[in-house]
């Protein structure tokens, strides 16, 4: 696709099976305390 | 759902629904904003009204074709297809996995903008925890945990050090519990730096993950919003400490986390002084603050702060370029190893997986809401006494909020801060407005770094 360039391929839908086990850090804990911010976290469950 | 813009002269569209982010040319980047309103030969003849000669008609078909291979690969124009998953979700049995304990309800500064009333909460009395309530909050924690493994506990006040052998011994209390109860405890610990010594330092680079240092950034910044008790500025005394700290800290993990106001709309400096401090982790966080307080962020310094995210956008990306990143806690973004939708959809866990504890051992629904009587939940020696608190945060999530169910940020934020929501509306179930314009902000500028890195990354810039 010469004028579409692709930076992630990697789609939610198919966190929906494995996803959900809980393990990974609470948003607030990181260091906001005054919002919410999830998108920038890590999954720990790979 | 696809969210389009531009910025930094690339074409972003984002499909909301599964993530995916694609960097287009302006034919492309046109053809998607029509795709779904017009047929091929409408979208062909409009391209041909607004682009003259510039792109042939076999040009179009190819982009034409290539837009619909990615929507049938799932990566464009995709459904939001998550909503009945998520309300199961949380429909579950939840168990508690973090803590927030409150272990100095007292300060040695006196923030303008502090949530906390410099330790007060909301009038209460200053005080401090006692190892025995600490040492019930971890108890609670592992028995309300579980299966989970890994288990967090903040260190919060007031200020945190001015009750610093509890921490050491609630430390080591929870590591003594690690082995038989198959926990993995992960402690974190946020302070305004004032007491920061030797052995403070040497203790926290041994068993905290994460430290938050709090610094506004300029000196003139800090210290009108950041004064000791008797009024007098604070960055002289934080400063030397926190590079210290810093300088000693190796390679785990820590945060100098500022807070922007109405009075410093120019937070890029504030940045670019941490940054020359040494300071390679930073975070700044706009205050949330009462509309009649002065120094409170209004509607109309949204665009002010707009261009001020744009700055610090193209900032870092001269950083990678240099060969000497600096983290900004907001634009971090994991687009390949992110967190699942659940995670993404299904809130920040307060009320249910992460509860706060004050001194005296109450327990409430986050940090923010410690001290509002309505949402005090039970306690650490009888545990929840109030299931109901429970139960309406677990209905907290983006479908239960209206204004989420548009808004192409919901997968980023997770439908925002119930407390934010619950101070500016009444309810945990509406959403905080100007934070969410940022966050919205924050979001688009994340995805075009990755964007300009991805072009580093192939020597294209």
């Amino acid at each position: 696709m010469k004028r579409i360039k692709t930076l992630t391929n990697k789609t939610l839908n198919s966190t929906v099976v494995k996803g959900g086990c809980g393990e990974c850090q609470t948003s607030c804990q990181s260091a906001c305390k005054t919002s919410c911010t999830v998108g920038n976290q890590s999954c720990e469950n790979k | 759902m696809v969210h389009q813009y531009k910025n930094n002269g690339y074409n972003i569209v984002l499909d909301v629904c599964s993530g995916s982010v694609h960097v287009v040319d302006d034919l492309v980047y046109d053809m998607i904003a029509m795709y779904e309103e017009k047929t091929k030969e409408e979208i062909a003849e409009a391209i041909r009204e607004r682009y003259g000669d510039e792109y042939s008609l076999e040009d179009i078909y190819e982009a034409y074709s290539d837009i619909e291979e990615l929507k049938s690969m799932g990566q464009l124009f995709t459904e939001d297809v998550y909503k009945d998953v998520i309300i199961d979700f949380k429909k579950r049995q939840t168990v508690v996995k973090a803590l927030c304990l409150h272990i100095a309800h007292d300060c040695n500064l006196a923030c303008k903008y502090c949530f906390a009333d410099e330790g007060e909460y909301h009038g209460k009395k200053r005080e401090l925890m006692s190892l025995e309530v600490g040492k019930k909050a971890i108890d609670f924690l592992i028995e309300n945990s579980g299966n989970r493994v890994n288990l967090e506990v903040d260190f919060f006040g007031g200020e945190p050090l001015m009750n610093f052998d509890v921490v050491k011994e609630i430390v080591a209390y929870g590591r003594s519990k690690e082995k038989e109860a198959n926990k993995n405890f992960r402690f974190t610990l946020t302070t305004n730096g004032v007491l920061l010594n030797d052995d403070v330092v040497e203790f926290c680079n041994k068993e905290i993950s994460n430290v938050v240092l709090s610094l506004d950034g300029r000196q003139c910044v800090n210290d009108v919003m950041r004064p000791t008790r008797n009024g007098k500025g604070s960055y002289d005394v934080i400063v030397p400490k926190f590079q210290d700290f810093v300088s000693k800290r190796g390679d785990k993990s820590y945060y100098v986390r500022g807070t922007f106001t109405r009075n410093n709309l120019d937070f890029v400096e504030d940045f670019k002084l941490m940054t020359e401090l040494g300071f390679k982790e930073i975070s700044i966080e706009p205050v949330v603050a009462p509309d009649d307080a002065d120094y409170a962020i209004r509607e109309e310094d949204l665009e002010t702060i707009y261009k001020e995210y744009d700055k610090l956008a193209l900032d870092i990306i001269e950083r990678h370029k240099s060969g000497k990143p600096v983290t900004f806690f907001h634009y971090m973004l994991d687009l390949q190893g992110g967190p699942c939708v659940y995670k993404r959809l299904s809130g920040c866990g307060s009320g249910t997986e992460y509860l706060a504890v004050t001194p005296t051992g109450e327990l409430y629904p986050c940090h923010q809401f410690v001290g509002i009587d309505e949402f005090e939940m039970g306690n650490v020696f009888e545990g929840i006494k109030k299931p109901e608190i429970v139960d309406d945060f677990k209905l907290c999530n983006v479908y239960a909020k209206d204004k989420c169910k548009d808004c192409f940020a919901r997968f980023y934020c997770s439908g925002g801060c119930a407390a934010n929501s619950y101070q500016f509306h009444g309810s945990i179930l509406d959403a905080y407005d100007i934070g969410c314009k940022l966050q919205q902000k924050r979001v688009e500028c994340a995805i075009m770094i990755k964007a300009a890195l991805a072009d580093l990354e192939e020597g294209e810039l």
